[in-house]
């Protein structure tokens, strides 16, 4: 189908060197510092893969590494299901379809550190509307600052607030893009709708679907600014992300050679996992 | 058959309501917020919007924010337009490689690469100009604009190219009068998102800025500290920095569902 033209690299130059610039040299930055201590005054020390093996057998690595994956793997088993249903439930034409894709869309356009504050004010538990729902109509004890399990309700809602829509956005362009015959076909063979939606509909929506998933894996995965600002990494360390643990160490203690072996650590397994889930969502097609 | 409507109507109640709490809140005098739980203001004020629209250090983070975010959208699309036609168009040596190791740099938590990226642009003289931001942000942007657009010109036809040399048109012509206009929904779509996720970065913004390109983000996290807890301003502040995005988004919003449709895996 495609022509074979080598030239064509010409017009793929500006990005390469453009993304270059930006990934591959700060890349090697991080990967200097890993293999090196720091006392400070730009001293260095060559330190080997130390780091590396202290890092793969430290508790608090394999806490942070844990509770990173539980809040992904619950965004994704809350995000995506309740994705599509909404998507599903979503009026295909008329005057409503733009209304409810603007105001979808509205949350994933606030700057993330305004999703924290948001939330923050939201929930607070003498002055916030949730909080005071929460404890003072329901009679809920819920603080956020006090309570790991709130903390932990709090940022899961908060992202299901923030990026649900992208998967409804998602499976919407999905299915919006089956044509009417389908339906009629399966109308006239009188398929229940769970057939419509296993059969068709979902089938469908698998591309879409695994774009969406992919993208909320690497940005769950690698969430840091709104949970930093909502909790802190609060109460104690019961919400301390891989990404908030990696930023305590580095500018925090100034730790560079351990935060560095830290995030190349985290980019690999980010890598991983997404390929994973891509050869698994793709294997079908060919 | 009614009934299910209930379902996406349940779910946008469920997203406006903080929204709204974050503007009721921006009516409120600080007094007011502290003082108790109301519903409503009880006594309008826009003094917190007066703050921000005459202080300059408010509304400088405002102009600096819209002046990367329009800078990166502007350098993403100009190398990402010829890349994306290299894709969808011609085979070459190591295109899908180089698809898929674009793809990957949006893997990259943004955390790892805050002090290297410091670093890096300070040792180029860029730290804190606008430039610095717009080129930092197009590590993510770039490849999502490829992506958004090479799915939307797999779907223009080849033959239109081939008439139009066949008629006599040299590339760049053809590019900027045919091939363009007839792509134009993608180009909109691949610059909402450039524009969407370059506002709402804000580590790497951060951390590239100190004074004179400060985006209004940062100017909001400084305030919240030295100033004690005005929660008043805060929610003033935040509430304008969603209305470039909610206007934006009204732009693109009946080619905003398409664009992701058309992206290839």
């Amino acid at each position: 189908m495609k022509t074979q033209y080598q030239k064509a690299w010409f017009f793929v130059l500006p990005v390469l060197l453009l993304v270059a610039f930006n990934a591959l040299i700060p890349m090697m930055t991080v990967v200097n510092y890993s293999v090196q201590e720091t006392f400070g005054n730009n001293l260095f020390f060559w330190e080997g893969l130390g780091w590396f093996e202290k890092l793969l057998h430290s508790e608090r690595f394999h806490a942070a590494l844990g509770r990173q994956f539980l809040f992904t793997g619950l965004i994704l088993a809350i995000e995506v299901p309740l994705g599509i249903i909404i998507a599903l439930s979503m009026p295909r034409s008329g005057f409503w379809v733009p209304v409810c894709l603007v105001t979808m869309a509205l949350p994933m356009l606030i700057p993330w550190n305004v999703v924290g504050a948001m939330w923050n004010i939201f929930t607070l538990p003498d002055i916030g509307l949730l909080g005071y729902l929460m404890n003072t109509t329901l009679g809920i004890d819920y603080d956020m600052t006090q309570n790991p399990f709130a903390a932990w309700a709090t940022i899961i809602t908060m992202d299901v607030w923030h990026w649900t829509s992208l998967v409804v956005l998602l499976s919407y362009a999905g299915l919006v893009s089956i044509p009417d015959a389908y339906y009629q076909a399966a109308k006239i063979d009188g398929a229940s709708s769970w057939a419509v939606f296993r059969y068709i509909q979902l089938p469908k929506m698998k591309q879409v679907l695994t774009i969406a998933i992919l993208l909320r894996f690497m940005d769950s995965f690698n969430i840091y600014t709104e949970v930093f600002v909502l909790t802190g990494g609060g109460p104690g360390n019961s919400t301390t992300l891989l990404s908030i643990d990696l930023v305590k160490i580095a500018l925090g203690q100034f730790d560079l050679g351990p935060a560095a072996a830290m995030s190349l650590i985290y980019f690999a397994i980010t890598l991983l996992v997404s390929w994973l889930f891509y050869t698994l969502m793709t294997k079908d097609d060919t | 058959m009614r009934k299910r409507y209930l379902i996406p109507l349940v779910y946008i109640l469920f997203l406006m309501l903080p929204i709204y709490w974050l503007v009721a809140m921006s009516f409120k005098t600080t007094g007011e917020i502290l003082s108790g739980f109301s519903l409503f203001p009880q006594t309008w004020t826009f003094d917190n919007y007066r703050v921000i629209f005459t202080d300059p250090t408010w509304y400088w983070g405002y102009i600096n924010s819209i002046a990367y975010v329009s800078l990166n959208t502007v350098i993403s699309l100009t190398v990402a337009l010829p890349a994306a036609y290299a894709f969808s168009r011609y085979r070459f040596l190591g295109d899908k490689q180089l698809f898929f190791w674009l793809l990957t740099n949006r893997m990259a938590p943004a955390a790892v690469f805050a002090l290297p990226f410091f670093q890096l642009y300070s040792a180029v003289g860029l730290f804190d100009t606008y430039l610095a931001v717009a080129l930092a942000h197009c590590l993510f942007n770039i490849p999502l604009s490829v992506w958004i657009l090479e799915g939307f010109m797999s779907g223009v036809p080849k033959e239109l190219d081939e008439t139009a040399y066949v008629d006599g048109y040299s590339f760049p012509r053809f590019f900027t009068t045919i091939f363009l206009p007839s792509i134009k929904a993608g180009v909109g779509v691949a610059a909402f998102f450039c524009f969407m996720f370059s506002w709402v970065e804000l580590l790497l913004a951060k951390t590239l800025t100190a004074v004179y390109a400060k985006p209004i983000a940062a100017t909001m996290t400084k305030t919240a500290s030295s100033a004690g807890y005005e929660l008043g301003l805060l929610a003033a502040a935040g509430t304008l920095t969603i209305i470039p995005g909610a206007i934006v988004i009204y732009f693109v919003r009946n080619h905003i569902a398409k664009g992701f449709a058309l992206g290839r895996v």
